[in-house]
């Protein structure tokens, strides 16, 4: 719906030019014409060409980690610990911890992400001071580069939180205060926040006005219209931005690799003061920390892939709960 | 309800004349009501009695306020931004813009159907019970018999009985506004306010919703806002004609109708402008 209308409001912008352009219908008419035309089919194809420069460049980033990770994509790949110095094995405790790590982060991304939707939509004053602070808080928050938000959990999470909780529960002694799955998982959760809140205040701004209306003229207080009303009819939208969340965390090695990432771990993290592996730092170990980058490279190939069909995976079913979200709202 | 005074019985429910011995007994009382937008005037120092159990309509051109002065009345204009009322509504003597007035109480007196039906994307069960859940009814058997009743009180209980648990966005346009007005009913309302609850259903549809008003208004106290000057004059006693935010005359529907006091009301309901 929102494509529509900006392309419509860019054919308005354009068109008083256009049909109003009387001078500049008179060139074309006259002898300039041809001169004037080769300039402006030069322009599609142009962009043309660009944009398969575009559409190029993605063909030959997925051709080249399929065909070379296809091959070993094996049933034993995805099960196996890493083995001989991790040029054998498989990257199954990678792909428990991504898993692990994202479901504690939506645990601590969605709640808060939601409660800041509801309170810009309808609990701040549209236009207040607040709510353009929050709003700026939450734009540049998704303009922070990935490294910052890491070295922000180092400080904030791992070193002030967790050897505070060392402090007043442990005598002292090292528990929180190193790097671990929950400090790494909140760190994503910082950095996925704006994602979370930007699609929750979308799907709730698609709830008709009518509903919230019949709601308080029933007597319901703001808050059971925002329990029994906003928050049921924007479910998918929620589900979306955890998704997209999801996503876009699941893909993040910066935020995690001072805060929990771990290179190599014997076992799988159970504890949330456990450290972990995850796919996207194990990329980054296998790359570049490994003592035979020749002997990983087919490691490499089959973990990125991994890791980029598992992220296309939430995105398609980001897309499509979208979808069933616009359709319901279009009748 | 307190206040309600035993007169209300001795009211002939068919009132076309004034001139009718006992004074009909107000449920609203609406005393020098200025209303604002921001800083725009959008209802000018209105007095209005609201009759008990009959139909008052509201009628006259768009933009004139008559919606706007509907909505005072369940307080639904506190939604709007910058939105500011001045002087009393008295509901059975009790001003509503009190400071120890509960507003969601007020609403569950005085009740309201929009001009589009807004059901909730629920089941029809769910949708008439949502104002008893929301008031804290969780006796399963109460909430039964109350969605029986409402929906039989707005004549839909027979077209839906056997499909409560179906989604009510299912419903014709006309069962939809019907079923916001059970769901309005379940809540136990004295008033009733309706924003042109018929101006998007077709005629047979619009003459279902005709003849359920005529069934309530021995029940409930009715307002209506209708842009139809036919369907005002079918269904209600009372009339008001606002004209630019002012109340322009008010009175005995057929008195409005055939000899009114005021020439714009004249020209209005006769079609002159408007």
């Amino acid at each position: 719906m929102t494509h529509v209308s900006t392309d419509s409001a860019i054919i308005s912008d354009l068109s008083p030019t256009d049909a109003g352009g009387v001078s500049l219908a008179a060139p074309i008419l006259s002898g300039r014409k041809s001169r004037l035309l080769r300039k402006l089919s030069l322009l599609p194809i142009l962009t043309g060409i660009l944009t398969l420069c575009v559409v190029l460049m993605l063909v030959i980033i997925l051709w080249n980690i399929v065909a070379g990770g296809i091959g070993g994509l094996t049933w034993e790949f995805l099960t196996a610990n890493p083995t001989e110095g991790m040029t054998k094995g498989g990257i199954f405790p990678a792909i428990f911890g991504t898993v692990f790590l994202v479901i504690l982060m939506t645990i601590f991304a969605i709640p808060v992400g939601v409660a800041t939707a509801i309170f810009l939509r309808y609990y701040a004053k549209p236009d207040s001071r607040m709510a353009r602070l929050v709003r700026v808080a939450v734009n540049n928050l998704a303009g922070v580069p990935s490294i910052v938000f890491g070295l922000f959990g180092l400080g904030f999470f791992v070193q002030f939180v967790g050897r505070g909780i060392d402090k007043a529960f442990y005598g002292g002694g090292l528990a929180f205060g190193q790097p671990a799955i929950i400090w790494a998982s909140l760190t994503l959760a910082v950095l996925t926040l704006p994602v979370v809140i930007v699609t929750t205040e979308e799907a709730m701004r698609a709830i008709p006005r009518d509903y919230i209306e019949a709601s308080y003229a029933l007597g319901a207080t703001r808050w059971q219209t925002i329990w029994r009303v906003v928050i049921p009819n924007s479910l998918s939208g929620i589900l979306t931005g955890g998704i997209l969340a999801v996503s876009r965390g699941a893909g993040e090695v910066a935020p995690i690799m001072f805060t929990g990432a771990a290179y190599y771990l014997p076992y799988l993290p159970a504890k949330l003061n456990d450290q972990f592996m995850e796919l996207g730092y194990h990329v980054y170990v296998l790359s570049t920390q490994s003592p035979d980058v020749e002997k990983t490279l087919p490691l490499l190939y089959s973990t990125v892939l991994v890791l980029l069909l598992l992220t296309f995976a939430l995105n398609a079913l980001a897309v499509l709960i979208r979808m069933r979200l616009r359709m319901r709202y279009a009748g | 309800m307190p206040g309600n005074p035993p007169m209300t019985e001795l009211v002939p429910k068919h009132l076309h004349s004034a001139s009718s011995t006992a004074p009909p007994s107000a449920k609203i009382q609406v005393r020098q009501l200025n209303f604002y937008y921001g800083p725009t005037l959008a209802l000018k120092n209105v007095d209005f009695d609201v009759i008990t159990n009959a139909v008052t309509a509201l009628i006259g051109p768009s933009g004139c306020g008559k919606t706007t002065f509907l909505r005072t009345l369940n307080r639904m204009n506190d939604q709007v931004p910058g939105a500011r009322a001045e002087g009393q509504v008295l509901l059975d003597g009790t001003d509503i813009h009190g400071p120890d007035v509960d507003v969601t109480a007020l609403r569950r007196r005085v009740g309201m159907v929009f001009q589009k039906s807004n059901p909730f994307p629920k089941t029809i069960r769910e949708n008439v019970a949502f104002g008893l859940r929301i008031a804290g009814i969780r006796d399963q058997f109460v909430i039964e018999e109350a969605v029986e009743e409402s929906l039989r009180l707005a004549a839909l209980w027979d077209e839906v009985k056997d499909n409560l648990d179906g989604l009510a966005l299912q419903l014709s346009g006309g069962q939809q506004q019907r079923l916001c007005i059970a769901r309005a009913l379940a809540v136990k309302p004295d008033v009733l306010l309706m924003d042109e609850p018929a101006s998007a259903l077709d005629p047979i549809s619009t003459g279902k919703i005709e003849e359920l008003i005529e069934d309530l208004k021995s029940r409930y106290t009715i307002v209506i806002v209708t842009h139809n000057m036919q369907q005002a004059a079918r269904i209600s006693e009372y009339t008001g004609f606002f004209y630019m935010g002012e109340l322009i005359e008010y009175g005995p529907t057929l008195k409005i109708f055939t000899t009114p006091a005021e020439k714009r009301t004249e020209d209005y309901v006769t079609g002159r402008f408007g």
